[in-house]
């Protein structure tokens, strides 16, 4: 598109918190791009866990603190589409909810200008191939809300097709959860963990090294039976992906495997 | 041994139900190999049409357009059902119900009735209460014959016995037909039922069914099936007694060619099914001379009065949530402790009891919205179950346990924290030196205390990082600061 | 009877939906509730009876074509082929339709238990939809009572090219004037799925049935 864009950028809690990678792979790939990143630091979090745990109240305070924050922001994006569907399917309803109308038209302003880290780059920036190269087998593990709410359709593989090296493989019954469900892996840990089995086993199917997402939710929980199984299969977000070059691919000292270490750049 | 009625009979939670059923194999195999059949055959007569979303959104809006005016279509239903000669009668609770039905059974003098399936019946457990009163009812849909004579109860319903194979069945009819040389391919077992039940339809003079559909402007009532017990039902005994929901009205005849289209494609994955059944009153020469129709409130009314849950009602028991569910998947229907399992039980049992059993069923969801893109009225599931957890927060946050509670001190606490960025970032450097206890050599979290040990059961969790991302851009920012 | 339960009923209902609207605005509202699925078809013809046919087939329903004059031969080879001999017909069904050599009796004569030993019906029908293969019989001319088409074990049921749609709001659409009639929609013969989801044929209704197109 030639102009280049000042991004805001929304890690969300848990990325924050479990996956600053993924967050430094956005920037990488958004400044590779020609785009500059600003970090607002009074971000926290978009509300999710409470609303969806039946927390309405307590949520409101945080999505008001997410709506003041950004603003002003003219573009935020966020490597995270439950995030993102918590915000167009959730927002507006938690403003009526308490009957604040001023919250509900920043709201209503303010949805336009927020994007999903995939969805910006292949409809916002019209972008496909993002110079990457992953040579490694990798299958696409399609979230809930990256479908039902976000509609992402097959952006998120366009976008892998594009990636040097990299041998996509499709996954069986890509339609079903995998079980996390936010709180719902825990309150109802042993249905979680049957869905889990499932969706493992599928992933395991591929034959793949990787299965890559646009949410880190899911792959935290797809990672952690394949962890605890001791299988060869990892998880890597998909900005990770995007990120990687023939020169450096995505670093993470979580995983006690040895990968390539980043030549230069920041770390 | 029959299964608990509900939830709280079993004593049990959703989770400990799931439990449970999800050690049987058996079940968890039917239940697997049912919901994908139904499913696949759902998929492709559904591509088939152009205007599937259009159909959608029509019985949504009718569905709706009807319970924002229930009062008056249903007073128009029953004066233009009185009109055509039938009775209409009205039973607040299931007690009611189930005693105007066996007055009129017992007017009637019959021991005997023959039943269409109705999981309206089963909600009012209206067998049990003829039973105890000297009459037997005889199911005569074969998936109801099965629960019946195999002491059982529903899993699912449109197809209440999804979670028996044929070897089950066959068991089942052997014992009880007395039938000790009967084969075991489906085709044999048919075969036994229909005997079985022929030679009832000709004799017994009293049935019981329910309905799919209230036309008010007819005062018509639909039945949708596939065998033909329905038909033998409706038609050949001398009375006939529908017990329907009072949620179930649609305003005129022509609606019926959305929900005639929408229903079988979503139930059993067909274009349509084999009978549907539309009649009016009582006619001359044709059908029984008395008909009677039970509306049934027993905890429907209320869920009018809530806004957001009302979509509720709109339901038209088609089952497709179930079917496609992957919670159900695992579990089966008998882990709901319902009549109504699935997505639809998981908002509608719970709103039926005032909220005071089934609590833990609107958190046996992912959240997945699968449901709601296969719902034929669009009913937002996954939105109703986050207002009725947001109901039983409320209230549990008024007791003294409650607000103690584990969840609601952990929820308070993470709400404090993300109210402000600096004690999230002191939250988590908290976490980072304090999770050392719990990170294993590998670098790995294997076991985690209190409620958080549902993760760690059968999953790792990967230590927090050394730096979040926040300091990582912080840091950064200070070396390009000090670049300049 | 119910009268109290009738009041309490209504009036929780009221209660629970607040405001009442009058019938106008009610009647407004329905009129104006959304209806953008295909209500017409756009078959022709002869692409209209070859679609109806297809689904018939798939049904396994057994399906033939007449003119109108061929009604009665037809009907004998078609009886011939099943081997049946003693079918049960509406009072009114046409003389004309019914061939020599077999025994047709009135419904009016028999009871439902009777009608359990004939080897099958005959009758006529109000509509046929195309696109799902159903077909529509009424307490009318030529259909008979409701029990007429469902105990006897095999049915054959003619349908004129002119009474054939293609949709199911047409279907309707067709239906509207005699609505208040008891009807019956078939769609193939009765069929079970519920034992492993293993589709049966003919468990209660008609475990035969044959289509007879006059076109």
């Amino acid at each position: 598109m030639g102009v280049s864009l000042r991004v805001s950028l929304f890690i969300t809690c848990y990325n924050d918190t479990l996956f600053p990678g993924t967050g430094k792979a956005v920037v990488r790939v958004l400044e590779r791009l020609g785009h500059s990143i600003e970090f607002r630091p009074e971000q926290t979090c978009c509300g999710q866990m409470h609303w969806n745990t039946g927390y309405l109240r307590e949520a409101v305070p945080i999505i008001r603190h997410f709506v003041e924050v950004f603003r002003d922001a003219e573009t935020i994006v966020i490597p995270s589409s439950s995030c993102v569907s918590m915000m167009r399917d959730h927002y507006l309803k938690a403003a009526e909810m308490v009957g604040d109308a001023k919250l509900a038209a920043d709201v209503a302003a303010l949805l336009p200008r927020v994007w999903e880290f995939s969805e910006f780059l292949a409809k916002k920036l019209g972008v496909e191939d993002v110079g990457a190269t992953y040579a490694h087998r990798v299958t696409y593990h399609t979230s809930c809300h990256s479908q039902r709410s976000l509609h992402l359709n097959d952006i998120p593989l366009r976008l892998l097709r594009k990636v040097r090296g990299l041998q996509l493989v499709p996954i069986e019954n890509p339609q079903e959860c995998c079980g996390f469900g936010g709180t719902f892996s825990i309150k109802n840990a042993d249905v979680s963990s049957a869905m889990l089995a499932d969706k493992v086993r599928c992933v395991l199917n591929t034959g793949a090294e990787v299965c890559t997402a646009v949410d880190n939710s899911c792959l935290m929980h797809l990672f952690g039976s394949m962890h605890r199984q001791r299988t060869f299969t990892r998880t890597v977000h998909i900005a990770e992906i995007l990120a990687s070059t023939a020169e450096a691919e995505p670093w993470d000292e979580r995983f006690p495997v040895d990968l390539p270490v980043s030549v230069g750049g920041t770390r | 041994m029959t299964p608990p009625e509900t939830l709280a009979e079993s004593r049990q939670n959703f989770p400990e139900a799931a439990r449970e059923l999800l050690a049987d194999s058996q079940i968890r195999k039917n239940v697997r190999h049912a919901t994908d059949v139904i499913q696949a055959k759902r998929n492709k007569v559904v591509a088939e049409l152009p205007d599937w979303q259009d159909l959608r959104e029509a019985g949504s809006a009718i569905r709706a357009h009807a319970l924002e005016h229930l009062d008056h279509y249903l007073a128009q239903f029953e004066a233009n059902c009185t009109r055509a000669g039938g009775q209409v009668h009205w039973a607040r609770d299931a007690a009611e119900a189930n005693s105007i039905i066996l007055g009129l059974i017992q007017k009637h003098e019959a021991k005997e009735v023959i039943k269409v399936k109705t999981m309206t019946s089963e909600e009012i457990k209206l067998n049990a209460h003829l039973e105890a009163h000297g009459v037997r009812p005889i199911e005569t849909d074969l998936a109801e014959l099965i629960v019946q004579l195999g002491h059982d109860k529903p899993s699912h319903f449109v197809a209440p016995a999804l979670h028996k194979n044929r070897q089950e069945v066959r068991e089942i009819f052997q014992r009880e037909m007395k039938l000790p040389e009967l084969g075991e391919t489906p085709e044999d077992l048919c075969a036994a039922a229909r005997t079985y039940l022929r030679e009832k339809y000709l004799r017994i003079k009293v049935a019981v069914s329910g309905a799919n559909f209230l036309v008010a402007e007819t005062g018509s009532v639909c039945l949708v099936e596939s065998e033909g017990n329905g038909r033998m039902c409706l038609t050949l005994p001398d009375v006939l007694i529908s017990i329907v929901g009072i949620e179930k009205v649609i305003p005129r005849f022509q609606d019926l060619e959305v929900f005639l289209q929408t229903l079988p494609r979503s139930a059993t994955g067909e274009r349509m099914n084999p009978y549907n059944s539309i009649w009016t009153g009582v006619h001359e020469g044709d059908g029984p001379r008395e008909f009677h129709l039970v509306l049934l409130d027993n905890g429907r009314s209320p869920i009018l009065a809530d806004k957001e849950a009302r979509q509720t009602l709109k339901c038209i028991r088609c089952a497709a949530c179930l079917n496609v569910c992957p919670v159900y998947h695992q579990t089966g229907g008998h882990a709901y402790r319902s009549v109504y399992a699935g997505p639809i039980g998981a908002i509608l049992t719970p709103q039926l009891h005032d909220m005071k059993d089934g609590r833990s069923l609107p958190y046996a969801s992912s959240l997945c919205g699968a449901c709601y893109e296969v719902c034929p009225v669009k009913i937002n599931i996954p939105e109703v179950l986050i207002h009725l957890r947001g109901k039983i927060v409320e209230e549990e946050q008024k007791t003294l346990g409650g607000k103690l509670g584990l969840w609601n001190i952990g929820m308070q606490a993470a709400a404090f924290l993300f109210a402000d960025a600096s004690r999230f970032s002191a939250a988590q450097h908290l976490g980072q030196m304090g999770q050392k206890v719990f990170v294993s050599k590998s670098g790995f979290i294997e076991a985690l205390p209190l409620m958080l040990s549902g993760w760690t059961q059968t999953r790792d969790l990967a230590a927090l990082p050394k730096q979040t991302f926040r300091d990582w851009w912080a840091a950064r920012e200070e070396r390009e600061e000090k670049a300049r | 009877m119910t009268d109290g339960s009738r009041a309490a009923i209504l009036a929780s209902i009221q209660g629970a939906l607040g405001a009442a609207a009058d019938e106008a605005a009610i009647a407004a509202e329905y009129d104006s509730l959304p209806r953008a699925y295909k209500r017409i078809g756009t078959l022709d013809g002869p692409a209209l009876l070859e679609l109806f046919t297809d689904r018939l087939l798939e049904y396994d329903a057994g399906v033939y074509r007449a003119d109108t004059e061929g009604i009665g031969a037809k009907v004998g080879e078609i009886l011939k082929a099943r081997g049946v001999n003693r079918i049960a017909i509406p009072d009114d069904l046409p003389a004309e339709w019914l061939p020599a050599a077999f025994d047709f009796v009135k419904a009016s004569r028999f009871t439902e238990m009777q009608l359990d030993k004939v080897d099958g019906v005959l009758s006529a029908c109000t509509v046929a939809i195309a696109e799902t293969g159903s077909i529509v019989l009424q307490n009318a001319p030529a259909q008979g009572k409701r029990s007429l088409s469902l105990v006897p074990d095999y049915q054959l049921c003619l349908v004129f090219a002119a009474q054939v749609v293609e949709t199911v709001p047409e279907g309707f659409a067709r239906l509207e004037a005699t609505k208040n009639l008891p009807m019956t929609f078939f769609s193939g013969p009765s069929a079970t799925a519920d034992i492993e989801m293993t589709r049966i044929k003919g468990v209660h209704g008609p475990r035969f049935l044959d289509v007879l197109l006059v076109v």
